[in-house]
């Protein structure tokens, strides 16, 4: 189908992003990527929106670290960061996660800020953020302010983003010493949008389980987190398929959805013991 | 008779090799021409409304707002097109029983299926017609839908047609020997039920058409994506009424169709009753997201079928009862009758035993029509039959490659005639299978499985024997009453320098079709392959034929092409001989040159001859035929079918705790007689596969029970990629059809037809050491999970 855009700009600068979106009365969307925004406006899911090209922004790009955290620019395209050497040695998740998504030339022109912005709730990055406890940083009208991932995915392509906002950069902690990063996930074929994913993030402090693909929104499992920081796998696998509520589609049903549930968390713990399944 | 082309070394020895294709650098530099890339004066675009729901009677309409969309010229209604097209019945005679309702290019009255077009809105552009089409109003009254395959003949199930008394399209019962004593005295019955998911053919270039209608000339020309230009010439003269010697169908390059592209879609007739009302060209070109809900669909099989053997594995009887949901109509000219009569000819295919019967049951449903797609049926019958015969063999603690060993028909018993009726030329079951168990290494790939069980990983082997139909005579469509050419012809000239042209009746979507034409030319005259150019797919150029499709490209096509260049070659000898004051017989054409023929001394090269025939005739003799134009058709008389056989294998990995199966290698020994361009069949083969492969692990279209498609886009209608494919390992047994001289039969679709019975049978030998089993495709994760007990709703 043909798209039928309200309209284009391209921002200079991200004051200038904020201004074209104020100016766009409701109907602005930020274009960065386009690997989502598009295809939808081709499907014409999304009709007469007011495009806001921050693409060009050349300061949303990038990987910085500093502060005990690595900074990512929102700009930032999956590419880049399954490549980034700061990514490889301080989020390897974030590496692992890229091998996931999609196919090379998404991976090419997909951007990480656009991900998180999207809110998939079947989509890596956004399980990553929770599980790594990233905070989100976006900027507006009324100035500048973070979000926790935690408190940033609401529901189905729903964040705490406010109208007129934009995602800049999201921060994450760096790994610690000892501490391992595992992401597992069932898709039917490479590529594809998982049919379960599950992050597992074991630090000095606890294990974080984030999983998506089990429901509205990426979901930290804080049972399951609790039953292993005690030690007990089969007890967190049972509170995780009590904290899930994953949708059933025309890939699978919500019941093999919980079950894969506990088949990876099983797995990723697996690999934190390096066993490798 | 055949001749024979197996030695290497005989001059011009392009038949048997792989040559390039000479079309391969066209398409690879975006040079193709196909009906997208052509754009003609005054062209206006068409895009549909289409029927968003399952069935509903059609009210009015308000069109006022799509009118006002900038760019809109006009709508047109079903009513409005009526008028100027006469509605269709795709039944054929000799299918007995098959009743479809008259179909109109646009709705009339009712909208019968989600997708089908109901009003054609006409701009300047695509996205404008888009956008028009989008705010057309229609009034929907919705009615009932019917959409299970398996109650549609209930006596509280509502008729799709009240006109027709039932939603009973079709029904074939044939019975052979006595089935039920076979049964009730067999050592062993196994029974099964197997379900085939609908699948449609995704092809890479979608359906489009552009059409042009020049009053002045009374003509039409239609640039199609079509695999049978010769046929749709006829359907648009039929039902436009223009005579049919005034319509032109012109087939450029086509980006696959699998059959999809061999059928009447109502969306294009409309297109083309557009352009003859409007004067102007009128261009369609389907969107990705519409192919899904009105390309043709395939294979949605509900079967029970069961097996007798006795105790030495031999197959006593086989009961098959087929059920088929086709949509609400069955689809122009060659029906939707025949995918279920398929599985009824085909069921038991490779096997030497009495007792069968088998039914099919093809009802109508308010869902996207089905026909005919690539391998049509054998999946399906393939599947039945050697998944029964796994099963028997497991039952009775056989070994899966002895049972086949015992029960398929012995090499040199040809011709025979299969308890289906099918009548085999010279088929190579035992060859073949001895070539794959060694191309495989059989036994060195069940100590690999049994080693992998020790340390708790579940793999397996899956073997599957079948049968393909390929070129077909007139007795597949032309005896039902249908104008479909069973016949194909070449034209080949050669031109004053020397090079040759080649005009066939068959066409080229992709599959190589050109290629096998310009080296069988090339071989036939005595020229290099890339002296030879080939034009296909135009009504008013190329000799009458069917087109390309059920594998009859390179067994008909070829034929009438190495006769027509065989025909060609003895004329250019024979000026030759003139001008040399020789006999004909004493010379030989090699790579272009007039040569002695014991010698292979150089004596005139066909440039010259060209010069002098063409510039310089007076210095022939004046009686001197010199006719460098030749025309030969070919058409089969012997056989019904020519079938060939193959047997494909697959090895690969059931995850037991997430049901993810990981394909690790499939193997596949074919014979489809003379191979003509072992490179273009292995990847037909290969191509095949892939699709067979789909069918078997993810292609499944979704809809719920009120008709609405649930998975029309390629984010969630998963077709086979790269990355899941396994290695494939092609090789070939070669048993010439005697019919021709080519000795050719087809290729394109025994990767499709196998491959999904293959990997049934591996994943189920897989599971059998954990007592599972499945039988409905595809094979999820989900679906295995549920076979293993795994899964708690």
């Amino acid at each position: 189908m043909k798209a039928s855009a309200g309209g284009y700009a391209r921002a200079e600068s991200v004051g200038h992003a904020l201004e074209l979106l104020a100016a766009a009365e409701g109907q602005g969307r930020v274009l960065a990527g386009g690997q989502s925004l598009i295809a939808a406006m081709n499907m014409r899911l999304s009709v007469g929106d007011l495009l806001v090209d921050i693409s060009k922004i050349s300061d949303l790009s990038g990987v910085a670290v500093g502060d005990g955290a690595l900074r990512i620019g929102a700009l930032t395209r999956h590419a880049q960061v399954g490549s980034d050497p700061l990514v490889n040695v301080h989020t390897p998740l974030l590496r692992d996660a890229v091998s996931h998504i999609a196919h090379a030339a998404i991976r090419n022109r997909g951007t990480i800020g656009g991900a998180l912005a999207h809110a998939d709730p079947a989509a890596e990055f956004p399980a990553c953020a929770l599980a790594l406890g990233a905070i989100l940083h976006v900027d507006g009208a009324n100035g500048a302010r973070s979000v926790a991932a935690e408190d940033f995915f609401e529901d189905v392509f729903t964040t705490a983003l406010n109208e007129g906002e934009l995602l800049t950069s999201i921060t994450v902690p760096v790994a610690e010493n000892g501490e391992v990063q595992v992401l597992e996930e069932v898709a039917r074929r490479s590529g594809d949008y998982a049919l379960v994913g599950l992050c597992l993030v074991k630090r000095s402090a606890g294990h974080r389980i984030a999983l998506f693909s089990v429901g509205p929104k990426p979901i930290l499992a804080k049972g399951a987190m609790a039953a292993l920081d005690a030690g007990d796998l089969d007890a967190a696998v049972e509170s995780l398929s009590a904290e899930i509520d994953p949708p059933s589609d025309t890939q699978a049903s919500a019941a093999y959805r919980r079950h894969l549930a506990g088949v990876l968390l099983r797995r990723a713990v697996a690999r934190l013991k390096g066993d490798v399944a | 008779m055949t001749i024979p082309f197996n030695n290497p070394d005989r001059p011009n020895s392009y038949i048997g090799k792989t040559v390039p294709r000479p079309n391969a650098a066209k398409l690879v530099q975006g040079r193709g021409r196909y009906v997208d890339d052509i754009v003609l004066p005054r062209m206006l675009h068409v895009a549909f409304s289409r029927s968003p729901v399952a069935h509903a009677k059609i009210g009015t309409f308000d069109l006022e707002e799509a009118k006002a969309v900038k760019g809109v010229v006009r709508i047109f209604t079903g009513a409005d097109l009526a008028e100027v097209c006469t509605p269709w019945v795709a039944v054929l005679a000799h299918l007995k029983g098959l009743k479809s309702p008259p179909e109109h290019p646009l709705a009339v009255d009712r909208a019968c299926w989600v997708g089908e077009p109901v009003v054609a809105v006409v701009a300047t552009s695509r996205a404008a017609a888009e956008e028009a089409a989008s705010l057309v109003v229609v009034d929907y009254e919705e009615l009932p839908a019917v959409t299970d395959t398996m109650t549609a003949l209930d006596a509280d199930t509502p008729v799709i047609h009240p006109e027709l008394g039932d939603n009973l399209a079709f029904r074939r019962l044939h019975e052979e020997g006595d089935v039920d004593a076979a049964f009730k005295s067999a050592h062993k019955v196994v029974s099964a039920r197997f379900r085939t998911a609908r699948h449609t053919g995704v092809t890479l270039e979608p359906r489009s058409i552009l059409v042009d209608w020049n009053p002045a000339e009374g003509q039409m020309t239609a640039y199609h994506a079509t695999q049978a230009p010769h046929m749709m010439q006829t359907v648009f003269a039929k039902h436009l009424d223009i005579p049919e010697s005034r319509v032109r169908v012109v087939c450029g390059d086509v980006g696959g169709s699998y059959g999809i592209k061999v059928h009447v879609y109502p969306d294009e007739v409309a297109t083309a009753a557009i352009a003859k009302v409007m004067g102007r060209p009128i261009k369609f070109i389907a969107d990705r997201l519409e192919s899904f809900s009105t390309d043709i669909h395939a294979r949605d099989h509900e079967i029970e079928a069961k097996i007798a053997v006795d105790e030495d594995g031999k197959i006593l009887a086989i009961d098959v009862d087929d059920w088929t949901g086709i949509g609400p109509y069955s689809v122009y000219p060659r029906t939707s009758a025949i995918e279920g009569n398929q599985v009824v000819n085909l069921c038991g295919g490779p096997y030497d035993f009495a007792n069968y019967r088998a039914q099919t049951t093809v009802v109508f449903q308010n869902k996207t029509p089905t026909c005919q797609y690539r391998a049509v049926g054998h999946p399906i019958a393939v599947a039945i039959t050697e998944g029964l015969v796994d099963m028997a063999a497991a039952a009775i603690g056989m070994d899966p490659v002895e049972i086949r060993r015992r029960n398929m028909y012995a090499d040199d018993a040809y011709p025979v005639t299969s308890p289906a009726k099918m009548r085999f030329e010279g088929l190579s079951h035992h060859a073949s299978m001895d070539k794959l168990i060694e191309m495989m290494d059989y036994d060195a790939l069940r100590a690999d499985q049994a080693e992998a069980r020790k340390h708790g990983k579940y793999r397996g082997i899956g073997i599957a024997s079948f049968i393909e139909l390929t070129n077909p005579s007139p007795f597949m469509y032309g005896i039902g009453g249908a104008r479909i050419s069973a016949q194909d012809g070449c034209t080949v000239r050669m031109d004053p320098d020397g090079s040759v042209v080649a005009l066939s009746g068959v066409t080229e979507q992709g599959q190589g079709t050109e290629a096998m034409l310009s080296q069988v030319v090339a071989e036939g005259v005595g020229v290099k392959p890339s002296k030879v150019r080939v034009i296909t797919g135009d009504t008013q150029v190329t000799p009458y034929g069917g087109g390309t499709w059920a594998s009859r490209g390179a067994g008909i096509g070829g034929e009438a092409a190495l006769q027509a260049a065989r025909a060609l070659r003895d004329s250019i000898l024979g000026v030759a001989a003139a001008m040399l004051q020789t006999d004909a017989n004493k010379l030989d054409i090699r790579d272009g040159q007039v040569v002695d023929a014991d010698t292979g001394e150089e004596r005139m090269p066909l440039e010259e001859l060209g010069r002098i025939v063409y510039f310089r005739g007076d210095t022939l003799p004046k009686d001197l035929p010199r006719e460098l134009v030749q025309t030969r058709h070919f058409i089969t008389m012997e056989y019904p079918f020519a079938f060939t056989n193959g047997v494909q294998a697959s090895y690969l990995e059931v995850d037991p705790d997430t049901g993810v199966v990981t394909l690790l290698k499939h193997w596949c020994v074919e014979d489809c007689g003379r191979v003509i361009n072992p490179q273009l069949v292995d990847e037909q083969i290969r191509g095949g596969i892939v699709q067979g492969l789909g069918g078997a692990l993810y292609e499944e279209i979704h809809y719920d029970e009120d008709g609405q498609l649930l998975n029309g886009s390629m984010a969630d209608y998963l077709v086979p990629m790269a990355a899941e494919m396994p290695d494939m390992q092609i090789a070939h047994v070669e048993t010439p059809t005697k019919e021709s001289e080519l000795g050719a039969k087809g290729a394109g679709e025994a990767g499709t037809a196998g491959a999904p019975a293959a990997v049934m049978n591996a994943i189920n030998d897989a599971l059998r050491p954990l007592g599972a089993q499945v039988t409905e495709m595809p094979f999820t994760p989900e679906r295995i999970l549920r076979a293993l007990g795994k899964i708690n709703d």
